[in-house]
């Protein structure tokens, strides 16, 4: 997505506060209308010079930029004369049956699956190990943080350097194995190459997230734990990771919509949707049709099919923030 | 709460030196190709230790890459991003939950809404949004008739002069970038964990709302100001979709746009060396405010994600 951090609204009427040891306590704040404060102002007209700048920002660029997305899904527009003839759901009937759509919607679903997968697994397997040494966590933490500052498109290029066939110093060590690694040529190279870059910009994310996770499990259950005799690796399945289970479906969420939309840098730097398309996401596919073919109909209506997921992970994010786990006991 | 299993404790050390690696070795292979000739970046096997050019090499892809003018422009373009949109999101929070009026939910749920929509997916209607910005506001006039009205009393079409283009302009580049609510949200939900008695007790002494918006709240507040301030900046440095399509213009490029034209292409010198080297200083002022702000950047992350 390209929120740039996760928001959630749950918990309106109900905030949390931090109690001393960590725990959280929530509670209900007498307020009469939802999320407002007991003690508040009645001053409509200032809320309303307040809120102004945010709506009217909002209006330009989103509400209308989305109706029209909407809009020019259903037309057909003429590239030089810019008619718009009204054409129904021909717009969407022509994606569907079109095979370069339908295979780039294949490639996106593998892309996001497998980059989710190794993202989570790599992840959680690093703040495992965090929580459980004892000396330097400080230092790892700083050094595996530090993708979190590099931008996708950077990170695309420096995979697509290290892999580079002709001067990179991994593609050389294929090369001496006697692997014909060429990202250029071989689709499925070129797929490895993307999906490493976009999980190497990523894992950042999730394992922040967890780390913070465990933490605050709470120590009196893994004592009692281990007191019943469960070793550390037993102590993580049974025990910590059902506690941190709704931070894992959150970041099992925001991992897709990463590997969805803000993928598109990493794409556009590495193989521009190459070799034949087989790097060629849906949000990549997008931006091509509109921009460098001028097909807008078609890429509005792919717009709209987009939209449409981003709205269903949307709420699923906010369903599972909502399931979240009580550590009182 | 300490057991002593060696064989599970080298074996996290294990894990996460592997990390370590994972993160620092293409980092330190991007340094080392940074700093080599053009024709050491090509020999055969890749060296371990970095060459001689490290300084040539960042003035040559400085001046190449146009990055005098690009730093510029990125930072412009970051800073605009910060400040506009903690400024926008924090008094539209302080309103919706310090205020009680007419359309309160109505407001609240307009926001709410835009939480759902990345700017990936509606790239091509807010391209035209920007390349013709007063396009509503003309078609507003046009429907409600005041326009036809205008042209009877004074002789000209009033929409004809009604062209205003971001293409190419700073606005162009920050404004649909601020144009979301997940700093808003971040805040609103804050606002609501601050106790009711610092309001009440405000209001008892006369305070007024800005008042104790200026006084009370902001200062409470700046532990989330400034890790708001961190993630928007590592966002707006790093953007990339918006400025390829709106800066036409090479003179309005940012750093990220700049590094993007120095890899090379299939037929082109491989100029590896330079790319890699402007690589490592464009990714340089995210890093270091990641690295010195650490702590209150996590906190706020995770925070944010709550």
């Amino acid at each position: 997505m390209a929120t740039e951090f996760p928001v959630t609204v749950g918990g309106a009427s109900a905030p949390s506060t931090k109690l001393a040891g960590g725990k959280r306590l929530r509670f209900a704040v007498p307020t009469s209308e939802n999320g407002l404060k007991a003690a508040h102002f009645r001053n409509g007209r200032l809320a309303a010079a307040l809120l102004a700048p945010q709506l009217l920002v909002l209006l330009f660029f989103f509400f209308i930029p989305s109706y029209k997305a909407l809009s020019l899904a259903f037309v057909q527009v003429d590239p030089f004369g810019g008619r718009e003839i009204f054409v129904g759901l021909e717009n969407f009937t022509r994606l569907f049956s079109s095979e370069e759509y339908r295979s780039s919607a294949w490639i996106t679903l593998w892309f996001t699956l497998i980059q989710n997968v190794v993202t989570i697994g790599l992840a959680m397997l690093f703040a495992f190990a965090t929580d459980y040494v004892a000396r330097g966590k400080g230092l790892y933490k700083l050094v595996i943080l530090i993708p979190y500052a590099i931008a996708p498109v950077i990170s695309g290029i420096l995979w697509a350097f290290l892999f580079n066939p002709a001067v990179g110093p991994l593609a050389q060590l294929l090369h001496s194995f006697g692997i014909p690694w060429d990202p250029n040529r071989r689709p499925f190279d070129a797929q490895l190459l993307v999906i490493i870059a976009s999980v190497w910009k990523h894992i950042c994310y999730d394992y922040i997230f967890m780390v913070a996770a465990l933490l605050a499990v709470p120590t009196s259950l893994l004592e009692a734990s281990r007191l019943d005799g469960a070793g550390p690796v037993r102590r993580f399945f049974t025990i910590s990771l059902p506690l941190i289970a709704p931070t894992v479906f959150f970041l099992i969420v925001m991992n897709f919509t990463y590997g969805l939309f803000e993928t598109f840098g990493i794409i556009d730097a590495v193989t521009k949707g190459g070799p034949a398309g087989s790097t060629n996401i849906l949000v990549y596919k997008v931006y091509q049709d509109g921009f460098v073919q001028l097909d807008l109909g078609s890429s509005a209506a792919q717009s709209v099919i987009l939209m449409f997921v981003a709205i269903v992970f949307t709420i699923l994010q906010f369903r599972g923030v909502e399931r979240k786990v009580n550590y009182q006991i | 709460m300490k057991e002593n299993k060696l064989g599970l404790s080298i074996f996290c050390h294990a894990v996460l030196v592997f990390a370590a690696l994972l993160v620092g070795l293409p980092l330190y292979f991007a340094f080392v190709a940074g700093s080599l000739s053009l024709q050491e970046v090509q020999q055969a096997p890749f060296p371990w230790v970095p060459g001689a050019h490290l300084i040539d090499n960042a003035v040559e892809a400085w001046t190449t890459g146009g990055f005098g003018r690009s730093f510029m422009n990125s930072i412009i373009v970051t800073v605009g991003i910060v400040v506009g949109k903690l400024a926008i999101s924090l008094i539209a929070a302080y309103a919706v939950t310090y205020f009680r009026f007419p359309f309160r939910m109505t407001a609240f749920w307009l926001i709410f809404v835009s939480l759902m929509l990345p700017v990936e997916v509606r790239i091509i209607p807010t391209y035209e949004a920007v390349a013709d910005t007063a396009g509503p506001i003309r078609w507003l006039l046009n429907v409600v008739g005041i326009s036809g009205a205008l042209e009877s009393l004074f002789g000209y079409r009033i929409d004809a002069y009604l062209q205003w283009n971001m293409i190419n302009s700073y606005g162009g580049l920050i404004l649909p970038l601020i144009a979301s609510a997940t700093a808003t949200f971040l805040f609103r939900q804050f606002f609501l964990t601050v106790p009711d008695e610092l309001c009440e007790a405000a209001q008892l002494d006369g305070a007024g709302p800005i008042k104790f918006f200026w006084q009370i709240l902001l200062p409470l507040s700046a532990a989330n100001i400034a890790a708001l301030c961190i993630i928007q900046f590592v966002y707006g440095w790093n953007q990339y979709l918006w400025p390829l399509l709106f800066t036409t213009d090479k003179s309005m490029a940012t750093a990220i746009l700049g590094l993007k034209n120095l890899i090379p292409v299939n037929d082109s010198v491989p100029a590896w060396n330079l790319a890699m080297n402007a690589a490592l200083f464009v990714m340089l002022p995210p890093a270091l405010i990641i690295l010195v702000m650490q702590r209150w950047f996590t906190k706020g992350l995770v925070d944010a994600g709550k």
